[in-house]
């Protein structure tokens, strides 16, 4: 384990665990309002009347701002997570039968992915999130349905590679089925750069995720999500910045963490992954 | 098939400018049908079609019906599909649900604004994002790649809309707070002053004021990326054998940086352009709403809130057609820079 494998590790997992912790545990309800005119926009490390005490303040409801940060990690690291984990399973999928079969279906799905690369992924989440009625499912298999391609072409270009090697005729000699082959054989030497690759893509899911939810196209409050909690605090950012900031941070560290980790990962798999600059948002 | 000969297979087929051009833009052609088919495929996957829309819910059927046939929806889907396509080529993208207008006038005005955001923010991207990768690459592992390598990566993984709100409050508020001279108190709202009365070229100066901010922040978020990628590119490069053999010669050092290593980047700082497009774009949808500038992104933003499918399919049709155009000049570009692909 390198140094940054350590910290980039270490990150991710205090915010994984305060995530699922904090709103466990935590005394004031996150989704609840109640006493707003005394408990709204309370700054940070400071109390209300009732005296319980909110470490990164409260939000216009007078909800705690840490808490709300805690339960909205849950939702974006389980959606960013689930979205780019479908993609991942639906790119070795479609590039696997496409490098193995080849012909009418490798055509076919190598065209439709170079038509959705030819749109930016920002782009086709809006399209999909007009099209379709926002919330969490959605995002999840809209991310799903605009990840897959980068995965697809990685395992098809490997799968194509591994056809012509020695022991896949070995494989076919001793009367396996192609079947077989491709998923005994073929398919474990692809599945190291597909995993690098939709790691890389957790953090890109993520922010794209909080980009949707800030345009109340994603998450839909009551659920906190942070995209939605920045643009609860959008225009609170001169008067009460840390409404804003502290989900902002929440976000950073958090795409921070996956995109070292991925790196990382990708460095030891010297040259198996191409180095790629993906939509932000 | 690796170990055959550089060219010993394509060399069948004569390379020439005027077939590889004719070649490129059919496939260029092609893609963009592709794209055209998927976007109408998906508007007809989608739950409800236009009549439900546009008929309020409580008319009676036959309003709807009706609408569905004056609007072709009763048609057969290879019927529909060949009208819009027929519409499309003609430069037709419909009228707009909302304001009952052309969506082309509609795209025609916010497109200028876009490409201003867009194409100054892609050329500071990649000037500084090239910049700063050098410099790093440079200077590998001593103090200053760590914090540059500290900074690019942070900002990498901030989202665009966070940094802009960020920049509004410190450069609005923040300045005039802190005392900074009147001259540090950027615009943060809008292409221009509405106060002012100026008209024509006057107003120029304004709107240069107004885009430092939303420049600045697409700027920033696409060059982190480009220098993180820049950095490795011409690492890998200076570890390449003619770098060793310029040294050994005895050229200079900035001399092995300029003539021999940013020739032979040229043509991987292309492809770095052609990478750092969509990133531009998709921040300019972010950066465009949060300082109100009335461009594609937020003409997008606003059809898609209101339901207005023509606009949101004309604008999602000129976002494709610029990434499939940008793309094809930059193979064109590259062929142009690198005699190797024209084997």
């Amino acid at each position: 384990m390198t140094r940054t494998e350590r910290w980039a590790g270490g990150l991710l997992l205090v915010l994984v665990a305060g995530a699922v912790i904090v709103p466990a545990i935590a005394k004031q309800d996150p989704l609840a309002i109640d006493d707003i005119l005394n408990a709204r926009l309370i700054g940070p490390l400071s109390s209300d009347e009732a005296g319980r005490f909110h470490l990164l303040g409260t939000d216009r409801f007078g909800r705690d701002l840490f808490v709300r940060m805690m339960l909205a990690g849950r939702l974006s690291l389980a959606i960013g997570v689930a979205g780019s984990a479908i993609a991942g399973l639906m790119g070795v999928a479609i590039g696997a039968a496409a490098g193995w079969w080849r012909g009418v279906f490798d055509r076919a799905a190598m065209a439709v992915s170079d038509a959705m690369l030819a749109i930016p992924r920002l782009i086709l989440l809006l399209l999909c999130a007009a099209l379709w009625r926002p919330g969490t499912s959605t995002v999840v298999v809209v991310l799903a349905a605009t990840g897959w391609m980068g995965v697809a072409r990685l395992v098809r270009a490997e799968v194509i590679g591994a056809r012509r090697q020695p022991w896949t005729d070995a494989a076919h000699a001793v009367g396996s089925t192609p079947l077989r082959v491709l998923v005994r054989h073929v398919l474990p030497n692809a599945i190291g750069p597909a995993i690098v690759a939709t790691t890389l893509g957790v953090g890109n899911a993520i922010l794209l995720e909080s980009g949707l939810a800030f345009l109340g196209l994603g998450v839909q409050p009551p659920q906190p999500s942070w995209g939605n909690m920045i643009a609860g605090g959008r225009d609170l950012i001169v008067t009460a910045p840390w409404v804003a900031i502290a989900p902002g941070i929440a976000l950073i560290l958090t795409v921070l963490g996956c995109t070292l980790l991925g790196d990382a990962w990708r460095d030891r798999l010297a040259g198996e992954v191409p180095t790629t600059l993906a939509d932000r948002a | 098939m690796g170990s055959d000969p550089i060219g010993a297979r394509r060399s069948k087929r004569h390379y020439h400018p005027v077939i590889y051009l004719v070649r490129r833009g059919a496939a260029a052609l092609g893609l963009l049908w592709l794209v055209l088919t998927l976007t109408f495929l998906l508007l007809q996957a989608a739950p409800g079609d236009a009549a439900d829309l546009l008929v309020a819910p409580d008319a009676p059927p036959d309003v709807a019906l009706q609408l569905r046939q004056e609007l072709g929806l009763d048609r057969s889907l290879s019927h529909q599909y060949g009208r819009w396509l027929g519409h499309l080529l003609r430069g037709d993208l419909g009228e707009s649900f909302r304001r009952r207008e052309p969506v082309r006038g509609i795209l025609a005005n916010a497109l200028p604004i876009s490409i201003w955001l867009g194409s100054i923010s892609l050329l500071l991207t990649f000037v500084v994002g090239v910049a700063v990768g050098s410099l790093q690459a440079s200077k590998r592992d001593r103090w200053i790649d760590r914090v540059l390598t500290g900074l690019t990566t942070a900002v990498y993984a901030a989202p665009s809309y966070w940094l802009s709100l960020a920049a509004v409050a410190l450069f609005t508020y923040g300045m005039s707070r802190l005392g900074a001279p009147q001259w540090l108190r950027l615009p943060a709202f809008g292409l221009t002053n509405p106060a002012s009365d100026a008209t024509g070229l006057a107003v120029f100066p304004d709107l240069l004021r107004h885009s430092i901010l939303p420049i600045a922040v697409l700027a920033a978020v696409g060059a982190a990326g480009i220098a993180r990628y820049a950095r490795t590119a011409v690492l890998d490069l200076s570890r390449s054998e003619w770098v060793r053999t310029a040294r050994a010669k005895g050229v200079h050092s900035s001399g092995v940086m300029f003539r021999h290593l940013l020739a032979n980047a040229l043509p991987p700082l292309v492809v770095l352009l052609m990478l750092a497009l969509p990133g531009v774009v998709a921040g300019s949808v972010f950066v465009e709403s949060i300082f109100a500038w009335p461009g594609m992104g937020r003409v997008m933003l606003e059809a898609i809130s209101a339901r207005d499918y023509p606009v949101v399919m004309g604008a999602t049709v000129v976002y494709a057609g610029i990434v499939v155009l940008a793309n094809a000049a930059s193979d064109l570009v590259l062929h142009a820079v690198d005699p190797r692909r024209r084997a």
